[in-house]
């Protein structure tokens, strides 16, 4: 029993994760109608905001002291972050604090990128076959995870996580739960939930929404709904870049980790239904969970290796028992 | 225009050869006459000859074929180690065994078209890579690869005596020069046989499937088998090339079925100009050029090379460059990517088509390949007087014939509005 | 003509959409050699009638036999290969192969079977079924594009082609749905002509039109359809005088 709750709450907040990848696929996917394979880069570049923020807040002065030396006879060197020589205490509160703080820098970055890249690149695709989107986007991703390669080395940088949320919550002996997951997850839902209520509650949103039913008629009704899905573009941006500020303390990032989560969000993207938003969310927490569970040692010794390969698996028995996947629209994509 | 004929055919397939046979002189000069690379010119164009009768003649886009060059490599290996170091039984195992998984694959993936397609090979494609490194070590080896040992049975070798490490064909080494003049040879018939599909009624329903799924059913075609059989086909051309790789350099591992390496197919492809006959090869040959020189420069070289330049901006451009190759050379790569799909949908072979068009001068129809038939065709349309000067001909006349993808919608939705209006 | 076989023999069919009723209660015999019009005003079930035969779409009540085989539940290969050869409102044909191409295409299905890859063989002009394919197109006066890319085509040419590809199928009855909509006055007097010798040579073929010109022009026998129901059948002096399709159509179009 203790088992399988850890399980289950092992999967969810992969399953954040992917859900909120899945999200903003799903958000440009059904809007602007372009297959993003670029998005998992954006996850990277998210996630490369936080190592950048961290960076800069760990500058260092070097200060020699003279009147201690260290063990060997030098003369003792004080290193430390100007912020923390600047601000005092707040300096280093800033400093463990700097994986959520990211997420201040995070939004504008990504807004920004995603807006540059759909009025300088997307939208000249909007008309190309699908195929050509892959392929574009596809080279986007490459030459966006390869700068950052050039600037951050190929080595993966480790983040860590306030001091506050870097311990476990032992809830019984045999479940033992880092407290980040935890913040990882409610901070999944309450992005989810801020799309949802954005597209739900706003004027723009309820725009958005037409616009994804019937693009042609919206623009018939005299409203720009170019404009709109470009910025419909930056906020899928922000998701992703988001999912991949918070992800930061869990795996140390590096340059290929968006590729390594687009496969998996295009999968769940697809199980939960192209084009639907709450099939994205439901597809990204169940697959979380399913492959936490094939994981687990008891499922692996009696199926070997179905850890790496359930999700794929998952996908294609979806898509072929329920081809429009679990909440998929009917039509989208199909040609 | 005229179509293509028999002779034009043959003439395309003997130069073909002729550039096969001649190609360690003509690429001297460029600095890529040697064996080595050569080998992956010819390797990697059979892959890329396979890859565009699937997505070059359907269009449909797989993003996992990777996984037959993989499986290829590996069972080529297996043969060496159980059987003998000879090239044939291990391009047998190869080619059959790919053929079989992408029987598999490609009866659940063709279930459905257009983007889904893609995802499903690409997650097939997954599965095998990871299986590769974990269920399946005891066979693949894992991250160490594959490779012949001393002590591996080789049956057939030990009844015949033979001891060698080299795979060879028929007593013919499979190193330097001769490892090249056999894999091109296999090239050269790949490419034989790829010219008769193309000319066949099968590549015919391939193209007419690419064009048009709804009138392929209301004309009485099940399009599936047909799909299933291109697929099979391509599949089976990915495993000889995984072999022949196996050969020239014995070792398998599971990179090569990453899902970069089956984006790297598509790009050579498209470089070259999918559904085009020569275009792959082209584009394979351009872009393991490229990746050979621009991956072997480093900084040091750059400053030799740029040393002409005054101190100061020596260092800059040294700097700039410096990003694009060596290491930087899967960026040049990704821009490259870009750059043909923003600009060149076509590939070279369109460009070339663009070209002749701009001299004006006729376009030697020889190819024969249906984009370079279709831009020809355009024109011939775009020339003639217009018969009653109906907008809805001239307006759905440029769309991009040449580009793969799926039916193309926008076009329909147009005649759809020219119909109600 | 009432003497001869029957060719398709729609039964009783109704179609429900979402609890709405789209066909109610159609019975429709088409006899071979006819040529019978389906006319009736927008909305009034032509398309869905059109598609529950031959389009994939399942009756919800009734069946639709070709001469004696069951056609509900095929799909459109299937149905295809039993002898009906479909002609669309907007032209469906193979945009980025050649005219002949598209022609051929159509010729190899019906010798071939749906599925027999021949891989060898050279297919082009000079093969046989190019050569039956050149002549079919030469007839029909698209003579001088046989190597246009058929896309590239004006759209009277697209229709004919689309045409020439039904008819070297020789199929057991042509579904044309409104082949002149959209056409000059010209353009839809040529292809009557075209029509008219099909008919001459014999084809059954059921024309879904809006056009009373190009109907009288050619059925001998009309079904009028308001509403999803037959509101009257028969030879078309009949029709016109009938009040109740004056009506149907009135009703139109004071809307």
């Amino acid at each position: 029993m203790d088992a399988i709750i850890l399980q289950i709450m092992n999967g969810l907040d992969k399953g954040a994760a992917y859900a909120l990848i899945a999200l903003g696929l799903t958000l440009a996917f059904g809007t602007l109608g372009v297959v993003n394979f670029a998005h998992g880069a954006l996850f990277m570049l998210g996630a490369f905001c936080a190592v950048t923020l961290q960076k800069l807040l760990t500058l260092e002065t070097v200060k020699i002291d003279p009147t201690r030396t260290t063990p060997w006879g030098t003369p003792l060197e004080i290193r430390t972050p100007y912020v923390q020589d600047m601000l005092g205490d707040w300096g280093r509160v800033l400093i463990d604090y700097s994986v959520p703080v990211s997420i201040l820098i995070a939004i504008p970055v990504m807004l920004l990128i995603g807006v540059a890249l759909e009025r300088g690149l997307i939208r000249f695709f909007y008309k190309r076959p699908h195929a050509d989107q892959i392929l574009v986007t596809f080279g986007l991703a490459i030459v966006l995870q390869e700068i950052v390669k050039q600037i951050f080395g190929a080595n993966s940088i480790p983040q860590a996580a306030p001091a506050i949320a870097s311990g476990s919550l032992a809830i019984t002996d045999a479940i033992v739960y880092p407290y980040w997951r935890m913040v990882y997850l409610v901070f999944s839902l309450l992005v989810i939930g801020a799309v949802f209520a954005f597209l739900q509650l706003t004027t723009f949103g309820m725009v958005v929404r037409a616009g994804m039913q019937d693009r042609e008629t919206v623009g018939l009704l005299g409203i720009n709904v170019e404009r709109r899905f470009t910025i419909v573009f930056g906020i899928a941006a922000i998701v992703a870049g988001l999912a991949g500020v918070m992800y930061t303390p869990i795996v140390p990032p590096d340059y290929h980790m968006g590729m390594d989560f687009l496969v998996l969000s295009f999968v769940v993207v697809v199980v939960g239904g192209m084009g639907s938003l709450p099939g994205a969310v439901l597809a990204g927490f169940l697959l979380g969970i399913v492959q936490s569970f094939a994981s687990m040692n008891e499922i692996k010794s009696l199926i070997p290796g179905i850890d790496q390969i359930i999700i794929y698996l998952v996908a294609v028995v979806v898509l072929l028992v329920r081809p429009r996947g679990l909440m998929g629209r009917k039509g989208v994509m199909e040609s | 225009m005229k179509p293509t004929t028999k002779l034009a055919d043959l003439i395309l397939l003997l130069c073909f050869a002729a550039a096969v046979a001649a190609g360690p002189v003509i690429l001297a000069p460029i600095g890529a006459g040697y064996p080595d690379l050569l080998d992956k010119f010819v390797i990697y164009g059979i892959f890329a000859v396979g890859f565009n009768i699937l997505f070059g003649l359907t269009g449909y886009l797989s993003f996992g074929h990777a996984a037959f060059l993989g499986v290829g490599s590996y069972a080529a290996v297996w043969s060496f180690k159980l059987i003998s170091m000879d090239l044939l039984p291990a391009v047998l195992a190869s080619v059959v065994l790919s053929g079989l998984l992408a029987l598999v694959i490609g009866f659940v993936s063709l279930r459905r078209s257009g983007i889904y397609f893609s995802i499903l090979t690409l997650a097939f494609a997954q599965m095998c890579y990871n299986m590769a490194y974990s269920v399946l070590t005891p066979i693949t080896n894992g991250e160490t690869g594959l490779r012949v040992l001393r002590d591996d049975p080789r049956v057939l070798d030990a009844a015949l005596g033979r001891t060698g490490f080299t795979p060879s064909l028929a007593g013919l080494e499979m190193t330097g020069w001769t490892g090249y003049y056999v894999s091109g040879a296999i090239l050269v018939i790949a490419f034989a046989i790829s010219i008769a599909i193309f000319r066949s009624p099968f590549g015919m329903t391939l193209r007419a499937i690419k064009s048009n799924q709804k009138r392929m059913g209301y004309t009485g075609y099940n399009t599936r088998p047909f799909l299933l059989t291109a697929f099979v086909i391509s599949g089976m051309y990915a495993g000889l090339a995984g072999s022949l790789l196996a050969a020239t350099d014995p070792l398998a591992g599971a990179e090569r079925m990453q899902w970069t390496a089956s984006g790297e197919v598509v790009l050579m492809t498209i470089l070259g100009g999918a559904g085009t006959l020569l275009g792959p090869v082209l584009g394979t040959g351009l872009i393991k050029y490229f990746e050979n020189i621009f991956s072997a420069y480093n900084a040091h070289q750059l400053d030799v090379t740029f040393s002409f330049l005054p101190d100061g901006v020596r260092e800059w451009v040294v700097h700039g460059l410096g990003l694009f190759v060596g290491e930087g050379w899967a960026l040049t790569l990704g821009l490259l990517f870009m750059g043909v799909v923003i600009f060149l949908p076509g590939g070279i072979m369109e460009g070339i088509m663009r070209l002749g068009r701009l001299k004006r001068t006729p376009i030697v129809k020889s190819l024969g390949d249906s984009p370079q038939r279709d831009v020809i065709g355009e024109r011939a349309i775009d020339e003639m007087p217009p018969e009653d000067g109906s907008a809805p001909a001239r307006k759905e006349a440029p769309k991009g014939e040449t580009h793969a993808g799926e039916p193309q919608k926008p076009v329909k939705s147009s005649e759809m509005k020219a119909a109600t209006s | 003509m009432s003497t001869s076989p029957i060719v398709l023999h729609i039964d009783n069919v109704s179609k429900t959409f979402a609890g709405l009723l789209a066909l109610s209660n159609v019975n429709l015999d088409i006899r071979e050699g006819e040529t019978h019009a389906i006319i009736g005003p927008n909305g009034a079930g032509k398309s869905t009638l059109l598609n529950v035969c031959i389009g994939g779409l399942e009756p919800s009540r009734g069946k639709v036999l070709l001469a004696g085989t069951e056609l509900t539940g095929r799909r459109p290969h299937e149905i295809n290969q039993l002898g009906v050869a479909r002609v669309f409102q907007t032209p469906e044909i193979f945009g980025d192969l050649t005219v002949i191409e598209n022609v051929m295409m159509a010729i190899l299905s019906h010798r071939d079977g749906a599925f027999r890859p021949r891989f060898v063989t050279r297919f082009d002009q000079q093969s046989d079924i190019g050569r039956t394919a050149g002549a079919a197109l030469e007839k029909l006066g698209l003579g001088d594009h046989l190597h246009h890319i058929a896309g590239a085509l004006s759209r009277g040419d697209k229709r004919r082609l689309e045409l020439v590809m039904s008819v070297v199928q020789e199929p057991k009855l042509l579904l044309l749905d409104e082949p002149t909509a959209g056409m000059a006055r010209a353009d839809t007097n040529a292809t009557i002509e075209i029509l008219r010798q099909f008919k001459d040579a014999g084809m059954t073929i059921v024309i879904i039109e809006h056009d009373m010109h190009v109907v009288f022009s050619l059925a001998d026998r009309i079904t009028v359809l308001a509403g999803g129901r037959v509101i009257a059948q028969g030879l078309p002096e009949d029709i016109k005088g009938n009040p109740k399709v004056v009506e149907a159509y009135l009703g139109e179009e004071q809307v």
